[in-house]
């Protein structure tokens, strides 16, 4: 196996090399180029960055983002246990390395510099910085101790440096309940569940591998307010946590029944009906009784969170989450949502995971439509205000990704994003828009920098983070892990400065 | 699985190279088969468990070996080495290819500048090298899709009803003359003429 890692090595570099200077025979290095900005180095930051180089030659693409390394969700949101899906890594550390490219992390739209400052700095903007925060139910009890938002667990067991104080307690309880059934729900039910032997030869993050390692989590349950033909997970990603050895679930037969609705839903919808058949199958097959020492799954369909249950004594911790019955009711073609039955059921847990849904945050001079949690924009324009009015718009500054439309899709989806959102600078470039680079040429990567130098902020550029990453895969080979990731901002930008 | 198959085809492709090495006369292929098996492998740490389709692997390794092993009887008949490939973009304009035997459609399409992402670089993670076989026949003559693949055509954009993974296509005698379509969706803009550089 060495030798073939050597090989493969060995080949790829070369490849890399020849590509490299065969670029550089074809560059046109303009002295004032089209210089553009890309806020946040994930899927959509860097899908959109690597657009950009393609259809304008010349063009400067600057990346920044908040944390000192890059990828975005691809590394702190991606499960530790799926490799193949980081490999897109890859073909980011390729645009990156592009000569018209730059990557700076450890600079944060707001606090290293304004949007204002980036709009003066830069022709053109694009906000990618994704969902940082979480949707709330807005349901008593939501702030017990013992109740997290899945973002919050899985950048913990991902060591993402704002993630590792969380510290969720394991060990006194012996179940636990997640509130949604999309695939991250199922991540982390999957991470709860999954033998630790398994997750050790991962990339997960120490600190909870020490945790799980500890855990006395034995009972975990994913609750839906809609049944199975709505369920907002994929085939993959099911079929994974389904296969889990030694596991048993549970699905209440009785809520596999479908109605005429959703035979339409399952008719047209090929993920709907593959999820339903699997959801099925397995409700069939599955032994009636777990043996003593097995660890459960259970798919609750039909419930929503009514208010969550103090342990009493003003412990503040939760016990438990009060739900209510639901059933089905359409309300127009193909959709069809839970309303409350008045009949109620409690779960008893320790330890809650709410999986309902990320959400944007704004920035200072941004105009942000609260309500749908992203900037209001068209095919990623812009619009100065959330009227909708189209010709009011917010010259030089785009979105794409999760800002754009909305915490959902994969991360494919953002490649469709991008394109798009590229579409309308070009169209802006060509129609004369965008400020001329001839007559209006502005200080771009070198006045940025610049600026931050005056502010010491450091920036992270992406030779430091290749520090960061052959150090972590240097640690992760002592403990036969892929990577040990440095979790804390301390250690990383200690070591990007190495 | 990934990992497996992956070095299965990496284990297939050097030890080829080896055999290669005394033999000059193929040192033509050689050459070609070096960048595609170098460009593919995932740099990323693969998961070093084996998970899933151990059938699917071993019949494709079969068939890379054989492969192998039928160009160095030296018969030296490209015809039964390479097939006919047509790429068809989004303007209706067909590039014909040659596909060496055992060679997915994604690798195919990126040794011939053909514009096919792969984000996850074959290992059955993504949907973005979806292509769509023109002719029902052709698609007929495809082994059936395995469930993995199946999960990621969901996540296709544009599905049709001969879908597939260009990785998972594998160029075989039976599917000279075929014609593989990008989806719409999956092509990059060109701007002002501008035609777009592979990768």
């Amino acid at each position: 196996m060495a030798i073939f890692d050597q090989a493969i090595r060995r080949l790829s570099l070369s490849l890399s090399l020849s590509r490299k200077s065969s670029s550089l025979s074809f560059s046109t290095l303009s002295s004032n180029p089209l210089r553009v900005c890309v806020v946040g180095a994930g899927p959509a930051g860097f899908y959109t960055a690597e657009k950009m180089l393609k259809a304008h030659q010349g063009a400067e693409v600057d990346i920044i983002d908040r944390l000192p390394t890059p990828f975005g969700l691809v590394r702190s949101g991606v499960a530790p246990d799926h490799p193949e899906t980081k490999i897109v890594m890859n073909q980011f550390s390729k645009a990156a390395q592009h000569e018209r490219c730059s990557f700076f992390g450890n600079v944060t739209l707001g606090s290293s510099v304004s949007l204002s400052e980036l709009r003066e700095l830069y022709h053109v903007v694009v906000l990618a910085y994704g969902a940082e925060s979480d949707r709330a139910l807005g349901i008593p009890g939501e702030y017990l101790s013992g109740i997290h938002s899945a973002r919050e667990f899985v950048w913990w067991y991902n060591g993402h440096p704002d993630g590792k104080n969380l510290s969720p307690d394991l060990k006194s309880t012996d179940t636990a309940v997640i509130l949604g059934q999309g695939n991250v729900a199922l991540d982390v039910a999957r991470i709860l569940l999954q033998s630790t032997s398994v997750l050790a030869k991962t990339d997960i993050a120490s600190h909870a591998l020490e945790a799980l390692e500890q855990s006395s989590i034995r009972k975990v349950y994913l609750v839906g307010r809609r049944g199975p033909a709505q369920a907002a997970c994929t085939a993959k990603e099911l079929r994974e946590i389904l296969g889990i050895k030694d596991l048993y679930i549970h699905i209440n037969e009785v809520d596999l029944h479908k109605s005429p609705e959703d035979e339409e839903v399952l008719k047209n919808n090929r993920i709907h009906r593959r999820v339903y058949e699997l959801l099925s199958k397995a409700a069939t097959s599955a032994p009636s009784h777990p043996s003593s020492s097995q660890r459960e799954l259970h798919f609750v369909f039909f419930r929503k969170p009514d208010r969550f249950l103090d342990s009493g004594e003003g412990s503040g911790r939760v016990a438990g989450v009060h739900f209510e019955k639901t059933m089905l009711k359409a309300v127009g073609p193909g959709k069809q949502i839970a309303v409350g039955t008045g009949s109620y059921e409690d779960l008893d847990c320790g330890l809650v995971l709410k999986s309902i849904g990320y959400k944007s945050v704004s920035v200072d001079g941004l105009p942000f439509d609260n309500e749908k949690g992203v900037v209001p924009n068209i095919k990623g324009r812009v619009l100065a205000d959330t009227s909708g009015d189209p010709t009011q718009l917010e010259k030089g500054l785009y979105v794409c990704g999760w800002l754009k439309r909305g915490p959902t899709g994969i991360i494919a989806t953002n490649l469709y994003c991008a394109e798009e959102t590229v579409a309308s600078i070009s169209e802006d470039v060509h129609q004369g828009e965008i400020a001329s680079t001839s007559t209006f040429p502005k200080p771009g990567r070198q006045g940025l920098l610049q600026l931050l130098d005056s502010r010491d902020v450091r920036a992270v550029p992406f030779s430091a983070w290749e520090k960061i990453d052959s150090e972590e895969r240097r640690l992760g080979s002592l403990r036969s892990k892929p990577r040990e990731k440095l979790t804390t901002y301390e250690n990383l930008l200690k070591v990007a400065t190495e | 699985m990934s990992r497996s198959r992956l070095f299965s085809r990496i284990g297939a492709g050097i030890v080829k190279e080896l055999s290669r090495g005394q033999c000059t006369a193929f040192y033509r292929t050689s050459l070609m088969q070096r960048p595609y098996s170098a460009r593919w492998q995932p740099q990323v740490e693969l998961h070093p468990e084996t998970k899933g389709h151990q059938g699917t692997i071993s019949q494709k390794h079969r068939q890379f070996s054989s492969t192998a092993t039928g160009s160095d009887s030296a018969d030296g008949s490209d015809l039964n080495e390479m097939i006919s490939v047509a790429f068809v973009d989004k303007d209706g304009e067909e590039t014909d290819i040659k596909v060496p035997i055992g060679m997915s459609m994604l690798e195919a399409a990126h040794e011939n500048d053909i514009e096919l992402e792969g984000a996850c670089e074959g290992s059955l993670a993504c949907s973005t090298c979806h292509v769509i076989v023109t002719d029902m026949e052709y698609y007929n003559k495809l082994e059936d899709p395995t469930d993995e693949e199946n999960d990621m055509l969901d996540l296709a954009f544009g599905l049709t009803e001969t879908s597939r993974l260009g990785c998972q296509v594998i160029a075989k005698p039976e599917l000279n003359g075929m014609r593989v379509a990008l989806p719409a969706a999956t092509r990059n803009f060109a701007v002002d003429g501008y035609v777009p550089k592979p990768h």
